[in-house]
């Protein structure tokens, strides 16, 4: 078993052993420790370290360093992500990849710095111009926000597609025992610039556009259909499928146990991948428990962000008829006791579907 | 040295012959398929000093020896 | 002295407007990079309005930056990649409107790159706005009455802040107006590139050019304008000398 490592931290170093030759990022709470790690472990390490004006002109610099095929990490939070929009977008059709961390804090504008699950919406559709997806991993713990950062670089190749690690103030500060993967050795893909112009660029303006949009859908599609990552518990003769994502995911592994142990047939889907949406987990469930009398999200935003794609892809999967309830919490992370009286409000009709 | 035009290249701005010291250039009367007038050297009037060449935002000119390129 | 002279194989045939200052720049730069022998081993970071140009205009590796972005991008390339040279194209709106953060944070932290600028005192690609280079009384098409300067600001002039505010390598200013001026302008790129190649620092130039479309005129009278009411507002020459 590792050391105890703060989150933060972890992740950083998965990134290092995942073979970043850059980093490029701006101080922004709840993810600072990041940078300020990298700062030091970077130079220690011989490879790059910017300190940039600001997480747009980080982003710039990502992006320049993709460019040229090379691994690189950025990490921010909400109000950070936003303003890496545009150079989001411009990735995408260029098919530069990278990672991109963002430690989620709760809020609109400056927010607070409680952890929180607001994100979701802007992540999973995108907050900047233009058809693209990017691949959004949760992870739950600190050991798993580890293996998918070290793994999201893979991920993020084999597409040309950028993977963000999603997590949150909790887990970013949080302290557990953690195994660190191997060093990587640090390559260029061969796509990447090497200054000798090969490949003609297209014109800007005489393109055949729907040619375009067709092969980056492509891409898209194929992205949906492998990379779709959940874990399930207890879901096949569950009356009500809890459906939650990080912390909130991992107290709901808990807690299902826990009810499963006073009798309440209750199951959990967790998704892992936020964008592909793990949709076969629903597909699945049609098939072995089509009778499920009620999906439940757990979520620490407004309203629950996630219920929506929860509405959608049961409907999609012939469990449109099955209501979708959605726990939302706001910031933090939610108390088993506050959900169990919430789920017994289900039950009973006091709380209404969403969905 | 002569100057020689790339008529596909010239898009009839006229900085050539604003700039030309011996008057050697004009526009002539035809278009490229780019849908410019484009302009021609007087070839006799022409010294090869490379003005043309150096005012040109198109790379239109290249100042070789006369009789063209080989 | 007569001499042969053809245009470099790394420039292609570009849609800038007939008469527009950026085909002459373009030209320099590639003159210079083979010259330096740099052809095989360039990666620029182009930025966003007539810039987009160059994706045609020039063979060597380029990177589209968002509007503004190229002194960042170019940033990420030039500490990604030890050995290529690295120069961002683009025009006074880019750099200097919405950009100005980032080519100042760039010259701030010292990145070894060369910054080329063309300024034409306008936002050419998107019809001729005003831009922070728009002279007082300037009329644009979002200056319908003339620059009121009090309300908007005066010309703006980046490489002064940069030479005289930072620790540049090499900063000038040229313009595209006679053929001596040209010559010049071509010794500041030169001195622009080799300052990089030899580990200096960071470099700027900036290139005054006529937009004969939006300013409404014939090349000729545009770039006579240029001469006669544009470049005696600037200072041209070089305003921070290599090693000084």
């Amino acid at each position: 078993m590792g050391d105890m490592i703060k989150g933060n931290i972890a992740v950083a170093e998965a990134a290092v052993r995942a073979g970043i030759e850059v980093y490029a990022g701006y101080p922004i709470t709840p993810s600072t420790e990041v940078m300020e790690y990298l700062s030091g472990r970077m130079e220690e390490l011989g490879r790059t370290f910017i300190q940039a004006e600001s997480e747009l002109a980080a982003i710039n610099m990502v992006m320049g360093v993709s460019a040229c095929g090379r691994r690189v990490l950025t990490a921010s939070s909400g109000p950070g992500i936003s303003l890496k929009q545009e150079g989001i977008s411009y990735m995408n059709q260029m098919n530069f990849p990278c990672v991109i961390l963002n430690v989620v804090r709760w809020g609109n504008g400056l927010g607070s710095l409680d952890g929180s699950q607001t994100d979701y919406l802007r992540e999973t559709r995108g907050g900047g111009n233009g058809d693209y997806r990017n691949i959004i991993l949760c992870p739950s713990t600190v050991q798993e926000s580890v293996d998918l950062m070290y793994e999201a670089y893979d991920i993020g190749e084999k597409y040309r597609c950028i993977v963000e690690v999603m997590t949150d103030s909790g887990l970013g500060q949080m302290m557990e025992p953690c195994e660190m993967p191997p060093f990587r050795e640090l390559k260029k893909c061969d796509w990447g610039l090497d200054g000798i112009y090969k490949v003609k660029r297209p014109d800007f303006l005489n393109r055949n556009i729907p040619a375009e949009s067709e092969t980056y859908m492509k891409k898209v599609r194929a992205m949906r259909e492998a990379e779709q990552r959940w874990a399930s518990v207890d879901v096949n003769d569950a009356e009500y499928v809890f459906v939650a994502f990080g912390l909130c995911g991992r107290v709901m592994e808990g807690l299902v146990d826990e009810l499963r142990r006073k009798g309440e047939k209750v199951g959990l889907i967790r998704p892992i991948t936020a964008w592909p949406f793990p949709e076969k987990a629903f597909a699945a469930l049609k098939a072995e428990n089509p009778d499920v009398k009620g999906f439940i999200t757990v979520e620490t935003n407004g309203e629950g962000q996630m219920a929506e794609d929860v509405a959608i892809y049961t409907r999609k999967h012939g469990l449109g008829n099955v209501p979708v309830y959605a726990l939302a919490y706001a910031c933090g992370v939610p108390k088993d006791a506050v959900v169990t009286a919430d789920f017994a409000k289900i039950k009973s009709g006091q709380i209404r579907e969403v969905f | 040295m002569k100057a020689y035009i790339d008529v596909e290249r010239c898009k009839g701005c006229g900085l050539c012959i604003e700039n030309c010291p011996r008057g050697a250039i004009a526009l002539t009367q035809h278009m490229n398929t780019g849908g410019y007038v484009y302009a021609a050297v007087e070839t006799k009037k022409c010294v090869g000093c490379g003005i043309c060449y150096t005012v040109c935002p198109d790379g239109a000119f290249s100042i070789l020896n006369e009789g063209g390129d080989d | 002295m007569a001499q042969e002279r053809r245009v470099p194989a790394l420039y292609n045939q570009a849609k800038f407007c007939g008469g527009c200052g950026h085909g002459v720049l373009v030209r320099l730069i590639c003159e210079c990079l083979e010259e330096l022998g740099q052809q095989k081993k360039t990666i620029c970071a182009a930025g966003v309005g007539c810039s987009c140009h160059l994706k045609t205009a020039i063979n060597v590796d380029l990177i589209q930056s968002p509007h503004g972005r190229a002194a960042a991008v170019a940033t990420g390339v030039r500490r990604a990649e030890k050995d290529m040279f690295v120069f961002t194209y683009q025009g006074d709106g880019d750099a200097y409107n919405i950009g100005l953060a980032e080519t100042l944070n760039a010259a701030y932290r010292r990145e070894n790159i060369c910054v080329f600028v063309v300024n034409n005192a306008n936002f050419g690609m998107t019809g001729g706005q005003m831009s922070w280079t728009t002279l007082p009384g300037q009329i644009t098409a979002t200056s319908p009455h003339g620059r009121d300067c009090a309300r908007t600001g005066d010309p703006i002039q980046v490489p002064e802040m940069i030479a005289f505010g930072l620790k540049p390598a090499y900063v000038a200013r040229g313009a595209v107006t006679t053929p001596a001026e040209i010559n010049k302008l071509k010794s500041y790129v030169r001195n622009a590139m080799e300052a990089q190649l030899n580990g200096e620092g960071y470099s700027l130039v900036e290139v005054l050019s006529a937009c004969p479309t939006n300013w409404g005129m014939t090349p000729a009278k545009a770039v006579r304008h240029l001469a006669e009411k544009v470049v005696p507002y600037y200072q041209l020459g070089e305003l921070k000398k290599r090693g000084e």
